[in-house]
This record gives C-alpha cells, structure tokens and sequence, in this order.
C-alpha cells in the first residue's frame, strides 16, 4: 500500500519509530537493536565528558545513516533547555532536537509552560523542535502555534510501560494539529506501539520498551513489526465494533439434513 | 576575580608561573594562566568531534577556542552526547 514519508522539519522518513541510546546492557547490543529496529532517527543525551575521555556511543552509530535527535532529559527549566539545545547544535548533532522540560521528578511529567517558551525561543533560531509533551491536545495546539515541527504527547510516564493510558485524547490531538502527532513515552511491548499507529499517529518514539528487555535486538524488530502493523491497519481503516455477531458464512444454501 | 599566584615548585630549567583555578565540569582544576580553551581540550586529550564547550554558561563556538583565554574562576562545561532516550 502506498504511504507517504515521515515530514519533521522538511526532513523525510521513511520510518516511524525512533529509538534511544539509554540503558542497553552493552553498546555492541545498541548496535544491533538499532539495526534490527529499521529507525533512521536516534535519540541521544548530552552530558558532560567524563574525564579523561575514553569510549564514546557515537563510534557505535553511523551518523552518515542515522539522524541524531539530541534530548533535553534532565532540564527542569526553558533556560536550561534552550542552552542544552544550543551546546547540542554546536556539538555538531544538528538542528532536531527532543525538547524536555521536566516539571516533576517522580513522574518525568512536562512543564507545559517552561516547554511552550522554549519551543517558542528555539524555533525561532532555527531549531527543528520536537516536544515532549503530555497528552492535552490544547497544549498539543500551542506547541504547534509556537512552531514545534510535530507534538510528542505521552502515552504514559517515561520508562512507566504502562502503553496508551489515554488513546481518547491522542485520538483528539491528532484531530487537533496539523503537524505530525509521534507518541513519545510509555510504550511497553509491541501491541502498545501497534495502538498508537493505529489511532493515526505519525510515529513512535521509545527507549526503554526495547533497551530494558530481556533480548533487546528480539524486541526493536517486534517495535518495528509493530509500528509497520499499526500503521498498515490505521491506512486499511478498521472495521467498526460491534455488540453482536455479524455471520461471516452465507445463511444461504445450507444442506438440509432434517430426517 | 582575584588571581591566586604560585610559584611552581623549584624545578630546574623551570620559570615561575602563574596559575589560576577553573572548574571543569563542576571540578577545581589549575591551569597555567593563559591557557586558551583549544590548551584546555589538548590538555585533557578531549576528542573535538561532537564536542561543544560553555564558559560561564555562555557556549564557546569551535573557532575560537584559540582566541578565548580562560580567566581564574571560570566554569567550564564540555558535553558531549550520551545514551539517552
């Protein structure tokens, strides 16, 4: 079936799952999740350098294939946000960035307000921004109004895999933007990626669902399976539900085998 | 800023020297005073690749870590990415 590509910020993708680099028990297992996951885009922390500086993850991604998508997991103000996006610019990771400003330790939820005034400030000094956001689709409208390249609602809290807690509002935040809606966050195993293409949404952006299973490269190929299924079934468009059955057979031309 | 001056150990062939204190990624460090942010990099065998650097909060563009000389008490950031998600 025809489909078209992934648009962030003028930039095309043919796939719809973007992967992390947190948490994999060794990076020769990134590596090959990374592989097995068909992604193009991946995420990445910035920290400081740990002195003296030794290994690095990015001789175990091949930057010429894949696009970076730098975060700003750990800002808990616009300031701190806006300055690791600059530092992430410098670096040389490019212009897309993940943009978090977290509100909450316990629950990684967003400060919406901190996260609409970055948005605003980063987007207009050329960021490709991509927010994190939670999942009210008025806040997925302002994003989108301060010039956010696609909304990035919660499908539960990071890390949670608690899957789509709330698939009536995603629904609603996708009638609500016109920029692509892309789940970030809360993605357990397959069937939860699978719900979220299948309500429409433009992709799935995960980290732990892959990195903290048991066989990561076993799990990035069911993500990958998953978000294909999902959105194969959201193009074909489902059937409707219904209380009662509907017969499958014709009731037409049964034998009769009344003595 | 006050500047703390040291003389450096006796050594031969050495001259005296004026030393300041910096934090580098939130730890003290002394360093020759003078010392650019490039010397800084170079002398903590820092990889430049995907490496960006603040000081004072401010981000230092590659082409002036040779023309940006670091001051006693400045902060020093140099990030680089990490796993994340």
């Amino acid at each position: 079936m025809y489909d078209t590509n992934l648009v962030l910020g003028g930039k095309e993708f043919t796939s719809r799952l973007i992967v992390g680099t947190g948490k994999y028990s060794s990076l020769d297992v990134m590596r090959e999740a990374h592989e097995a996951s068909g992604t193009e885009i991946i995420t990445v922390a910035v920290r400081r350098v740990s002195l003296p500086s030794g290994e690095s993850i990015l001789d175990y991604i091949d930057t010429k294939r894949f696009t970076l998508l730098p975060n700003t997991a750990g800002c808990y103000t616009a300031d701190e946000a806006v300055r690791t996006c600059y530092l992430a610019r410098e670096a040389g990771l490019g212009e897309m960035v993940k943009l978090e400003v977290i509100g909450d330790q316990r629950t990684l939820f967003p400060d919406v307000q901190g996260l609409l005034e970055a948005t605003k400030t980063l987007a207009r000094d050329g960021f490709i921004v991509m927010p994190y956001s939670n999942d009210d689709p008025v806040m997925a409208r302002k994003l989108q109004d301060a010039g956010a390249a696609c909304v990035m609602p919660l499908g539960a809290p990071i890390g949670s895999g608690l899957g789509i807690r709330n698939p009536y509002n995603i629904k609603i935040i996708l009638e609500s933007v016109t920029v692509p809606v892309i789940v970030d966050a809360g993605v357990g195993t397959a069937s939860d990626a699978a719900i979220a293409m299948e309500l429409g949404c433009d992709g799935v952006l995960m980290n732990t669902a892959i990195a903290g299973s048991r066989d990561a490269v076993a799990m990035a190929k069911a993500m990958k399976l998953a978000v294909e299924a999902g959105r194969l079934a959201y193009k074909a468009g489902r059937i409707g539900k219904k209380l009662y059955a509907t017969a499958s057979s014709p009731l037409e031309g049964l034998p009769d085998w009344t003595s | 800023m006050t500047t703390s001056i040291q003389t450096a150990a006796p050594m031969e062939g050495a001259r005296p020297f004026v030393s300041i204190t910096i934090s580098v990624n939130g730890k003290p460090m002394e360093i020759a005073a003078g010392t650019t942010v490039e010397g800084l990099l170079t002398l903590l065998n820092v990889k430049r690749e995907y490496t960006a650097v603040a000081v004072n909060r401010d981000i230092t563009p590659k082409s002036t870590y040779t023309a940006v000389t670091l001051s006693d008490g400045d902060k020093v950031e140099i990030v680089r990415p990490m796993g994340g998600g």
